[in-house]
């Protein structure tokens, strides 16, 4: 296979999950009706299913799925660590517990700001680096992943203990916590796009310096870079991405896993080229979740994070039943 | 005082004043002032836990002074920003590793980092650069190939060739020989060589005595953070030095080709 195809090929991926998630589920519309819809004609009701029911909901299932396999394929990057994902850094957790925390305080999901997501995923983040900090261990990528675990064990079971509280807020949470981008509007949308954009370009910045700190830490400061520096920016994107990927969809677990995983599979593992593959395997992975978690139990949904928790478990078997780990 | 004196540390490219490095509380180089000769290759050799590895990461800038200064042509080197240092001045750590696939050319590319602005593309001059450096540590058939299934010496070299593209003055070495065997070790010795002969100033930091006095103009012998004697290997090695650095009695030969000192019937001192 050349190189050229194995780079086309998620991006034919993504355009296929694209099309099916507008052609089929979310609000009952025959894809016939649908197909010419999105070619101008048909209904105006089937207009209105197609641009404002679908259409959003497959803007935003592709900008979680974007976010979340970029912030994963930095944090593998940065931790040296294939099995490193959001969830493993405090990060998601961080951000859930925020959210939680939001609708406890009598904030509903409709209303969440992308904002306390992100200041929640920055605060796991900044724990679970005040945690290395005080072991004198801030420099060592292994030891922060275990920092960043029990962080995450510890946010949720704050996020748990909140459900006791109070029994509107739990529903609420229980239907957020699992994961789903149903019924999500262009306001959402556009309300991540700062973030991204932001994050876009602190990426470029510190991805040369990043790539070279594969090449270990003496290494990448003999080349005139600064590893602090770096992992500093870098987890501030990881943030960004992350708050901004689990104030649109809850909490979504593997998905940080699997698409660094297939990317690094397809293009190996500079993280150059690797976050280049992310950008339509992330999104097609999240489209093609999401379309799927209509169609299987129509006309009722799946919640999204089951079914990419049932994608994801696999993948993460198969990495670490692998006979050695892939060298970052 | 040390013969290391005797190079004047104005002029010379990368020095050390009264430097002390420590780990936390524990002082590993105490006050040492050294200075490396300009266009020559010198080998830093001393016993486990004397401190070379420390100095030369020292005096790479990667382990910050307690006290004292790394001179580079004369300015204190933390004053200087780090980027700038890493055009005068490559470093190869001792243990290095590289992501699974990474191919020889796209390890050589790292090498010029230090000379790349934001954003800025693949110029011209890092073309000649990676070429260069590829041909010069006769890497340049083994360029596509992947790191991982290269020799110890043809990876060593690879590596090298990464710090040849920096096209920095000055190349510092921790131990580059370590994990090879006697074919690969000369492999890679003799590329040293032949970059001092291009001008390059080179220091090392060696574990083997006898390859260090073959393939270095200057020695710096050092036990316990400071330096016993430095100087060109057929004069400061002497029976008294080895068993000074390293506890053994020995005899010296030398070599009736290069003239360099060869330790002979080697017995450990009953102390």
């Amino acid at each position: 296979m050349t190189t050229r195809v194995r780079y086309l090929i998620p991006w034919g991926l993504l355009l296929l999950a694209a099309l099916a998630s507008l052609l089929f589920g979310a609000g009952s519309l025959p894809w016939q009706e649908a197909a010419s819809a999105l070619v101008g004609q048909g209904h105006e009701d089937a207009r209105f299913v197609l641009l404002e029911l679908r259409l959003p909901r497959l803007a935003v299932g592709a900008t979680v799925g974007l976010a979340l396999g970029v912030a994963g394929a930095l944090l593998q990057a940065l931790t040296r660590n294939p099995l490193a994902e959001p969830g493993l850094l405090g990060v998601s957790a961080g951000s859930a517990f925020a959210v939680s925390l939001a609708i406890l305080f009598g904030a509903s999901t409709a209303t969440l700001t992308t904002l306390v997501a992100q200041a929640g995923a920055l605060a796991g983040c900044a724990l679970v680096l005040a945690a290395t900090r005080l072991q004198g261990t801030g420099q060592d990528p292994v030891r922060l992943v275990l920092a960043g675990a029990t962080v995450t064990g510890l946010l949720l079971s704050l996020t748990s203990l909140l459900m006791l509280i109070d029994q509107r807020a739990a529903d609420e949470i229980r239907f957020w916590i699992t994961g789903s981008v149903a019924g999500r509007q262009w306001h959402q949308w556009w309300a991540t796009l700062p973030s991204l954009a932001l994050a876009t370009v602190v990426i470029l910045t510190v991805i040369r310096p990043l790539a070279s700190l594969a090449l270990g830490e003496r290494v990448a400061m003999g080349l005139g870079h600064r590893p602090g520096l770096i992992r500093l920016l870098v987890i501030l994107v990881v943030a960004l991405l992350v708050g901004a990927a689990t104030a649109l969809a809850g909490p979504l677990v593997f998905v940080g896993l699997v698409v660094p995983f297939a990317a690094r599979a397809l293009a190996g593992a500079d993280i150059r080229r690797t976050l280049w593959l992310c950008l339509p395997i992330g999104p097609a992975l999240v489209v093609f979740a999401d379309t799927l978690s209509r169609l299987l139990v129509a006309p009722s949904e799946l919640p999204l994070g089951v079914i990419t928790a049932l994608v994801g478990a696999p993948v993460l078997m198969v990495i670490v039943r692998a006979r050695r780990m892939p060298t970052l | 005082m040390t013969d290391a004196t005797m190079t004047d540390t104005t002029t010379a490219p990368l020095s050390a004043r009264h430097l002390t490095l420590a780990h936390g509380e524990h002082t590993i180089i105490h006050e040492l002032d050294t200075a490396l000769p300009a266009g020559q290759v010198t080998a830093i050799v001393g016993p486990n836990g004397c401190g070379k590895s420390t100095l030369l990461n020292g005096l790479a800038r990667i382990h910050k002074p307690r006290g004292g200064a790394v001179l580079l042509n004369g300015a204190d080197i933390h004053a200087l920003p780090a980027r700038e240092v890493a055009r005068r001045l490559a470093l190869l750590p001792q243990e290095t590793h590289a992501p699974e696939g990474l191919t020889v050319a796209d390890l050589v590319r790292f090498g010029r980092h230090p000379h790349q602005r934001w954003l800025q593309q693949w110029s011209e001059a890092d073309q000649r650069a990676l070429e260069q450096a590829l041909a010069a540590a006769d890497v340049a058939d083994l360029a596509d190939r992947p790191l991982d299934t290269l020799s110890g010496g043809q990876r060593q070299r690879a590596w090298i060739a990464m710090s040849i593209a920096q096209e920095t003055p000055l190349l510092l070495l921790d131990e580059p020989t370590s994990a090879l065997d006697l074919g690969h070790q000369i492999e890679v010795f003799e590329l040293i060589r032949s970059l001092a002969g291009q001008g390059k100033t080179i220091a090392m930091v060696v574990h083997d005595l006898a390859s260090a006095c073959r393939y270095a103009d200057h020695l710096i012998a050092m036990r316990e953070g400071r330096i016993l004697r430095a100087g060109a290997p057929a004069e400061v090695v002497t029976t008294e030095l080895i068993e000074a650095l390293y506890g053994v009695t020995c005899d010296l030969m030398h070599d009736p080709a290069s003239g360099s000192p060869v330790l002979i019937n080697l017995r450990r001192v009953a102390r």
